[in-house]
């Protein structure tokens, strides 16, 4: 048994299994949170209470909401394509935790320390919209498929700005590694790369908020969010491409989103916000126990994670829903050219300015 | 590694079965879901022979842009396939005979470069010579040895958008334009008229 145990690959499986469940779990978790958290946020804003029935505050409403979904039955329109429309919620909800595989919570805790982490990320966001394409497709219904159309074309437009902004990032850590880009932004918070990446490139300053901000919004758009969630509109569209979609299918389609948009707040964190990073030093850390710094790190994480989180359903109180023409125009005629603008002015300072 | 080799059949496996489908399936929009497949389990390989950076772009701009578009495409065409195979029979004999002869020449160049060519003289090509990463590794070549091919290449494609924009670009007369620009100059003088109307006479144009 102990030499099975000592086989590399199998300790290799077992290992990684874990941290995969761990994750899995860990982010399960904090979606039931999170999602109670925009709830009482959006309720806020509003001046309402939000859901306060179930559990001290609300606390338990996304576990009842989970019952409720499950217990319920599943119907499958008549002429509905019925092995893509039960394929479509699940190639959501994978494309969704498979991103998670990159994203690393402290020094070593990451499941995949790949080389092209962030090309990674990246691919899977952009995979994201066949979950929905195929729903709205398979559902043999006006409604659904107007609303996959309108995503398909949304998604791949916000994702050439977002691809151009993350060159920016790539060009300043010189890596695409995430555990490599949050390390360059390590010590005083000014080696963020929101602020340019050390007081060296303070130059790049006004860029790199650009770009964050640039982010923000693509990302926003990418993850089918209010203002951008003309996919779902419901005073167009009913519900868009989920319309059709009932009991846990549809509980899939909603996990897999919530699970998009954290997972999109951790890309702005470590690309943006320094990742685990605090903002000051680290070295007090070191007479820590690993595991105890390793947790204080991750903490660290999660909170920025958190408050962008907080950002999102802000922007989902307070924006109102942009016109379909409008977002085109925003996503190819404003972001589009000016991030390539700040992909050449952060290649240039990078060519030519003193860091070079 | 036995776990290369079970990732490795599995994935050849799988693109080769999809292949296959897309040329069988009967629903067009099915058709390019199995092609999508094709290209990722071709991106798994990719991976297994270490060059993640390929992979990566295969699904970033196939999977993520390209197929997208075209099942975009084929879920809006109406096409009557029906329609379409009405001539198979017909043209059957001469379509095997192009693919008989494809076969044959794909074998004999596999053949060719497998005993005697580049295969046989460099058995495992190298995912990242000189212990970079394969990322940078192609970046050296593309920006020094290939710069102008790859100038090139990208011309190519600047002529065929500029092209598929000159085509489909028409400003017919008379379709209301929102122009955001003229929105936000607007300001009370130009918006709006003040008018004294005497009574009895109202306004003449």
């Amino acid at each position: 048994m102990q030499a099975f145990f000592a086989n590399p690959a199998v300790s290799w499986t077992l290992l990684t299994t874990g941290g995969i469940l761990l994750v899995v779990i860990w982010v399960l978790l904090s979606l039931a949170f999170l999602l109670l958290a925009d709830r009482k946020i959006w309720a806020g804003v509003q001046m309402r209470k939000g859901p306060n029935v179930v559990g001290p505050f609300g606390l338990l409403q996304s576990f009842a909401d989970f019952f409720k979904f499950v217990l319920k039955e599943i119907v499958i329109p008549a002429g509905a394509d019925k092995v893509v429309f039960i394929l479509a919620p699940l190639i959501s909800l994978i494309l969704a935790f498979v991103g998670w595989a990159v994203v690393p919570f402290a020094p070593g805790w990451v499941v995949s320390n790949l080389n092209v982490g962030i090309l990674y990320l990246l691919a899977m966001s952009s995979l994201g919209v066949y979950g929905i394409i195929m729903g709205g497709w398979a559902s043999n219904s006006k409604y659904p498929f107007l609303g996959a159309l309108r995503s398909a074309a949304q998604m791949v437009s916000y994702e050439v700005s977002i691809g151009l902004i993350i060159i920016t990032v790539i060009l300043l850590a010189g890596s695409m590694n995430l555990s490599t880009i949050v390390e360059k932004q390590s010590g005083w918070i000014w080696n963020w790369n929101v602020f340019g990446g050390g007081l060296n490139n303070l130059v790049l300053l006004p860029v790199m908020v650009v770009a964050m901000g640039m982010f923000y919004i693509s990302a926003l758009a990418e993850t089918n969010r209010p203002p951008f969630d003309l996919p779902e509109a419901e005073s167009e569209l009913v519900a868009g491409y989920q319309v059709e979609y009932s009991s846990t299918p549809y509980l899939l389609f909603m996990v897999a989103e919530y699970s998009n948009i954290v997972l999109m707040c951790a890309m702005i964190s470590v690309l943006f916000f320094g990742g685990w990073n605090p903002g000051f030093p680290t070295d007090f850390l070191s007479s820590w126990h690993p595991f105890a710094a390793n947790l204080f790190l991750a903490l660290v994480f999660y909170a920025k994670i958190c408050f962008w989180f907080f950002m999102f359903a802000m922007a989902k109180a307070i924006v109102p829903r942009y016109r379909y023409d409008q977002l085109m125009r925003l996503g190819w005629k404003v972001f589009l050219p000016t991030s390539l603008v700040l992909v050449a002015a952060v290649a240039a300072w990078r060519v030519f300015g003193p860091a070079a | 590694m036995p776990v290369q080799a079970i990732a490795f059949y599995l994935l050849a496996f799988v693109t080769i079965a999809a292949g296959l489908l897309v040329v069988s399936a009967r629903n067009p929009v099915h058709s390019v879901l199995f092609l999508i497949t094709a290209f990722f389990s071709a991106a798994g390989l990719f991976v297994l022979l270490g060059a993640e950076f390929l992979a990566m772009l295969l699904v970033v701009v196939y999977v993520g842009a390209v197929a997208v578009l075209f099942l975009f495409v084929v879920m809006m065409l109406d096409v009557d396939f029906a329609e379409l195979r009405q001539g198979f029979v017909q043209y059957l004999p001469f379509g095997g005979l192009i693919a008989l002869v494809i076969a044959i020449e794909m074998v004999m160049v596999v053949a060719a470069v497998a005993t005697n060519g580049a295969a046989a003289k460099n058995p495992l090509p190298n995912a990242s010579p000189g212990g970079v990463p394969n990322t940078e590794a192609i970046g050296r070549v593309l920006y020094t040895d290939y710069v102008f091919f790859f100038q090139l290449a990208g011309l190519v494609l600047l002529v065929a958008m500029i092209g598929a924009i000159v085509l489909t670009l028409r400003h017919k007369p008379g379709v209301k334009r929102q122009d955001i620009g003229k929105q936000v100059a607007r300001t009370p003088k130009t918006g709006m008229e003040l008018v004294q109307i005497k009574p009895g006479e109202g306004i003449s144009e």
